[in-house]
């Protein structure tokens, strides 16, 4: 069941055409990934989401109800992390909840009986009394989750939380976005990183404004076109040249090998005896898997 | 440049190399080797003691124990002739916003103290080489990422240095951009240049011929990330990670 809708959403700046009849539709209970590199338009979709920012045209419903001429009645239900940390760097940990919690009315015992929860989760207790600013980026990035979860939300907005957070951190944060998908919240994500999408039930590749794909992680890069092998060999541009001058082959180095394109359809089979006169036996060269990069750049090059 | 008595030998070779900040241990008696021609990747975790152990590298803090030579000079002695010969490329800083990429090139020319013939060839060279185009008159500060990126780029090699470190050199950059980046850096490794990329996205990582993991100041792990991957029987380099730093972890407590 759609939880959130968005419906032919278009915003230019200026000239730039930031969101360009972008739809989308999560639904409710979903984990769901907007995944795209800085400037496609990732942050732009999501202030309009949040009603930050104004379409220029389209509509936006959560929860069945109209963003727009409904929004008093959306913003108890929605959680929002941007991307900046906004929170108040002069105030205490515990101080900037509160703060939250009194934008959103939770006051009382609802109050500190939800601080004690988030407390658990964010480990920032004992911190209760330190300055945001003296917070690491881990921590700030789990206050910023906790004011944005002050008010039980049942659909959370987080724009790139993790962003410039060491991979362990990063792997926590995932940790609890699954924690509070099992509670039952709607999670729209978005993020740079392709390794962060396969923990989502389903993501969009977003690029220019546009959406370019949108499917289960492991559906979106399977729907690379062609297959991909790795040869574990020093990739010299003598070695490189020699095998891109077989016709219908295509390579380039990566890392300390090399990685071999074929087109689909294609098969290993016919190469096999030139690749072997340039001392590349069957055994150094191995399928692999394509990766969501692999197939983003082949959406970018030639969207289908 | 006159290099031609460091041309043998390594690009950074570092020997049991630590250093101290009062009762705390950055770096704790680590050990590297990255030839000249190779892209190395400087792996860890936030905190691992990466910064700390670049800094030293590249001749802007002394070390408290160890020995080290970077292009071939040593250290503790040579920081100054160090600082000519490397290149240094961050996301975060480096170019002046106001600036027009020309500009940004012409004022790190005159700092590296080019003769302004040389300069002006040189900055026609690289807007060829990294295909700048018409990017290298517009005002840097408002250059799409992916261009701003090769433009500190250029600003970082264009005194020719044999050792350039970069870091996160690509991290939130579009993908296709991404690729065209690092066939850069295969060629500009290819001429002879060390690559040595500090980093913790481990997308980034996949792209050097050779890693070291850093943790809690030593260094836990390196090779090549498709020997690593057969190693420790996974296929991604970020659960490689992740499984090496909680088993340390694990030991420790």
């Amino acid at each position: 069941m759609p939880y959130l809708v968005a419906d032919s959403l278009s915003r230019k700046y200026g000239h730039n055409l930031a969101l360009d009849d972008f739809s989308l539709s999560v639904n409710k209970g979903e984990l769901f990934a907007l995944l795209g590199p800085d400037g496609a338009g990732k942050t732009t979709m999501i202030r309009v989401l949040c009603r930050l920012l104004d379409p220029d045209s389209g509509s936006v419903t959560i929860n069945g109800l109209d963003l727009q001429q409904r929004y008093d009645d959306i913003k108890p239900i929605l959680g929002y992390m941007p991307q900046q940390f906004s929170l108040y760097p002069d105030l205490s940990v515990e101080e900037n909840m509160t703060f939250y919690a009194g934008m959103y009315g939770v006051t009382g015992q609802a109050y500190r009986d939800k601080r004690d929860q988030l407390y658990q989760f964010s480990k920032l207790g004992p911190f209760a009394k330190r300055r945001a600013s003296a917070l690491s980026g881990g921590m700030k990035q789990k206050l910023a989750l906790s004011c944005a979860l002050i008010h039980n939300p049942r659909m959370l907005i987080l724009d790139e939380p993790t962003t410039g957070v060491d991979p362990l951190s990063r792997r926590q944060f995932w940790e609890t976005l699954l924690q509070l998908k099992s509670q039952g919240v709607t999670i729209l994500v978005s993020t740079p990183y392709m390794d962060e999408v396969a923990r989502c039930d389903r993501a969009a590749f977003i690029f220019g404004g546009r959406k370019l794909a949108e499917d289960r992680p492991a559906q979106l890069a399977a729907a690379f076109q062609g297959s991909i092998f790795y040869i574990d060999r020093e990739p010299t541009s003598q070695l490189l040249n020699q095998i891109m001058s077989i016709d219908g082959l295509t390579t380039a180095r990566f890392g300390a090998g090399m990685h071999l394109y074929l087109a689909p359809d294609d098969s290993l089979d016919p190469y096999l005896n030139a690749l072997s006169q340039l001392g590349l036996n069957s055994s150094d060269i191995n399928p692999i898997a394509p990766s969501l990069e692999d197939r983003f750049i082949q959406l970018m090059e030639s969207p289908t | 440049m006159n290099d031609s008595t460091h041309n043998s030998g390594s690009a950074v070779l570092i020997n049991n190399l630590t250093r101290h900040f009062g009762d705390f241990t950055a770096v704790d008696h680590i050990s590297l080797k990255v030839d000249y021609g190779e892209i190395f990747g400087f792996l860890g975790a936030n905190g691992a003691g990466k910064t700390t152990a670049i800094r030293m590298l590249c001749g802007l803090l002394m070390p408290s124990g160890g020995s080290g030579e970077v292009a071939g000079y040593d250290i503790y002695k040579q920081a100054e002739s160090i600082k000519k010969h490397i290149g240094y490329m961050s996301q975060k800083f480096s170019l002046y916003p106001d600036l027009t990429g020309r500009e940004n090139l012409t004022f790190y020319g005159a700092a590296y103290n080019l003769r302004p013939a040389d300069l002006s060839d040189r900055i026609h060279e690289l807007t060829e080489r990294l295909e700048l185009g018409e990017f290298i008159n517009q005002l840097s500060g408002k250059l799409p990422i992916g261009w701003r990126q090769r433009l500190a780029l250029a600003a970082a090699i264009l005194h020719r240095p044999r050792i350039l470190f970069l870091d996160e050199p690509t991290g939130g950059v579009d993908p296709v951009f991404r690729r065209r980046f690092w066939s850069i850096l295969y060629d500009l490794a290819d001429s002879g240049v060390a690559v040595f990329v500090t980093t913790h996205y481990m997308d980034e990582a996949e792209y050097c011929g050779r890693i070291s993991i850093m943790h809690h100041g030593s260094i836990i792990e390196q090779g090549r990330p498709f020997d690593l991957k057969r190693q420790h029987g996974t296929d991604s380099l970020d659960d490689l990670f992740i499984n090496l730093i909680l088993s340390q972890e694990a030991t420790r407590a």
